[in-house]
């Protein structure tokens, strides 16, 4: 099968500015997923930049934005993907070259969350436990592999990428909210009062719609604010 | 000039929230009320409003509304400059400018609700 494809390019080194280069690749019937193809493509052109690691989904390097949303490219049938399929790189965040975005931004929001258990309680003998019932709350928020599609798809994210905490940031600051082992509640609550680090969510969801993991960051975010307001209420 | 550096935590915003969605609730049950008056009414002529408004209460509803549309204006227009206007000078102007525009929309909406 023959498949037509449009690249975004730019080489700083090179591009003084970015450009859409067309290509027509022949491909396998054990080509199955998008990556499959990008990676056939980059043997025609080994110029061409991605980051690829793990190809299942698991490690979020491939994100991309695919015909106009956001995924990963490892998971994204081919076969489903209208023609010329459009490949851009993340929108938003500043790129490095081709598909690769300078991530700085949005990790740094991350970091921001304190992203880890805090808890000031003298370690116990073993571990600290958690009920199963305490545990389920973790559901649909650990599992988030930091690909930065949803983020990436904000527009609020795109506007004020400095100062608003973004859907992967407050999905893992909720983590560690709802968490029973830490003891910072309050001063995560904190951290997150603010115009622009939460209330910049308008809740349109397009960090829900692009989700590879099929996560919810605005019903995260919700739970923040309800917290928020019963803390205050 | 001040040393760029990115600046975050106001502990505000909260309050914002919450208002902007008490006041949506101030909103609907009004305009429910005005639908049900119209339907009572077959369509509302001008006796019937002038009998509705004559009502004091009808009227401090009337204002109670319109103070909560002008507060959730301003979460959402004050929104709207967060989002979108980067340089600060010019989006403590456009906060200026809509704190003047909605102080300028209440003082009239008081003359037409409380006025002959």
């Amino acid at each position: 099968m023959k498949m037509h494809f449009q690249l975004y390019r730019f080489n700083p080194d090179v591009d003084q500015k970015p450009y859409m280069q067309d290509y027509h690749v022949e491909l396998e019937d054990s080509d199955k997923k998008l990556l499959d193809a990008l990676v056939r493509l980059k043997a025609v052109d080994d110029t061409l930049s991605f980051r690829r690691s793990c190809r299942e989904g698991v490690c979020g390097s491939d994100a991309m934005n695919i015909n106009g949303k956001n995924g990963l490219a490892c998971i994204t049938d081919l076969r489903d993907l209208k023609q010329p399929v459009k490949i851009r790189p993340l929108p938003g965040l500043p790129v490095i070259r081709d598909l690769i975005v300078d991530m700085t931004q949005f990790f740094k929001q991350y970091h921001s969350i304190k992203p880890y258990v805090i808890n000031d309680d003298p370690p116990p003998e073993r571990e600290r436990l958690q009920s199963p019932k305490d545990r389920e709350e973790l559901d649909g928020l650990y599992e988030c592999i930091l690909c930065a599609c949803c983020s990436t798809s904000c527009p609020s994210f795109w506007w004020n990428p400095d100062k608003f905490v973004g859907p992967a940031g407050l999905l893992a600051a909720y983590r560690f909210i709802a968490d029973t082992r830490d003891t910072q509640v309050n001063e995560r609550l904190d951290n997150l009062e603010d115009p622009y680090r939460l209330f910049r969510c308008h809740t349109i969801m397009n960090c829900v719609d692009v989700c590879p993991k099929h996560l919810n960051p605005t019903k995260a975010i919700g739970k923040i604010k309800d917290l928020m307001v019963k803390r205050v209420v | 000039m001040v040393i760029k550096r990115p600046v975050i935590g106001a502990h505000y915003g909260l309050k914002d929230w919450l208002v902007q969605r008490l006041t949506a609730v101030v909103m609907l049950a009004y305009v429910v009320g005005v639908i049900v008056f119209l339907l009572a009414s077959r369509g509302g002529s001008y006796e019937a409003w002038q009998h509705l408004f004559a009502c004091s209460w009808v009227r401090v509803l009337t204002q109670v509304t319109v103070l909560a549309l002008l507060w959730h204006a301003w979460v959402g227009v004050r929104d709207i400059w967060m989002d979108y206007i980067q340089h600060t000078g010019l989006k403590l102007a456009a906060h200026t400018l809509t704190i003047l525009w909605l102080v300028a929309s209440l003082v009239y909406s008081v003359k037409v609700v409380w006025g002959a």
